[in-house]
């Protein structure tokens, strides 16, 4: 059986990430990173928000693309769930529907690496998914 | 809902709403009983509140007019012999329960337990997540801030963290003798 890892070996890892890190200072200006917030209140979660979030950050860092993937409450959609808002570098954030694992991997192909748009649009009026808006 | 994890996963979100800084996620395996605690330190609700939270067709957001999260567990954990109880202090926080049949029929699968709690610890960056999980002769736990502090600088949500968060847990889960 192979060893059970404790948090012993989070500490080993921590340096191999800390010398990745420094050498892309990314962390610093998060507003250069791809940012993505996944809708996860009891619609999204029901629809499999958890699958898609897992394959996106998953997909992402396979292919290298620094991202930011993070959770949010629900935005009103639920009829559309799983619901992601992606926010390209200098972009405005764009809300995409009906995410299942096929529809993520067209986003990543298509709109995150190209700027191309893909079908499954929510278009809404705001800054950006925040507590304000989903309250 | 397919399965506990789903429901620890939105009912923890709760607690992220009520903007706790400390969420306690406590599962009990024990006798007959299979208990899941979420404990936050969050704003807490007025009794008035706490005795709506279990109406489908009762919710605190503006964004649509239902709140299925707790009145789906209750549904769930009833079906097995079990209850949901909820205990709130409006500035405190609030504490609830759910046990279910351990053995019955109905109780739905633990489901990928290990990725929920990686999702929710990595999702939610601005609160921290106390993780225990106790069965008959053994427990494990996990802390957040440990996490973080050992981390230092490295964000918690770079993937690598995130997949070495979910197989940390299921190692010591299985360790334990969990039974997914």
């Amino acid at each position: 059986m192979t060893k059970v890892k404790s948090l012993d070996d989070l500490r080993k890892m921590r340096d191999d990430l800390q010398s990745k890190v420094n050498l892309r200072e990314k962390s610093d200006h998060p507003e250069k990173m791809v940012q993505i917030k996944v809708s996860m209140a009891t619609c999204g979660i029901a629809s499999g928000a958890k699958e898609t979030m897992n394959f996106l950050i998953e997909e992402l860092d396979a292919q290298a693309i620094d991202t930011v993937v993070t959770q949010t409450g629900c935005m009103g959609y639920c009829y559309a769930e799983p619901t992601i808002e992606v926010t390209l570098p200098g972009e405005k954030p764009v809300v995409f529907g009906h995410v299942d694992l096929k529809k993520a991997a067209e986003i990543v192909e298509k709109y995150i690496k190209n700027g191309e748009l893909v079908d499954g649009i929510i278009p809404v009026n705001y800054e950006t998914v925040d507590e304000k808006n989903n309250e | 809902m397919k399965d506990l994890s789903m429901h620890i996963l939105d009912i923890a979100q709760n607690s992220v709403r009520a903007k706790a800084s400390l969420v306690q996620i406590n599962i009990v395996e024990r006798g007959e009983i299979f208990r899941i605690e979420v404990i936050d330190d969050g704003c807490g609700m007025s009794e008035e509140t706490l005795k709506k939270v279990t109406d489908p067709f009762f919710t605190s957001r503006t964004t649509r007019k239902v709140g299925l999260g707790i009145p789906l567990i209750k549904q769930n954990a009833e079906q097995t012999g079990g209850f949901v109880k909820l205990d709130s202090k409006v500035g405190e926080g609030t504490r609830f329960k759910a046990e279910f049949g351990r053995y019955h029929i109905d109780r739905p699968p633990i489901g990928d337990l290990p990725g929920t709690m990686a999702l929710l610890i990595s999702g939610n960056t601005g609160l921290d997540f106390v993780f225990t999980y106790t069965n008959e002769q053994k427990s494990y736990s996990l802390d957040s801030r440990e996490v973080k502090e050992i981390l230092g600088d490295v964000d918690i949500r770079t993937p690598r963290v995130v997949s070495f968060l979910q197989e940390m847990i299921n190692d010591n889960l299985i360790e334990i003798g969990v039974e997914f």
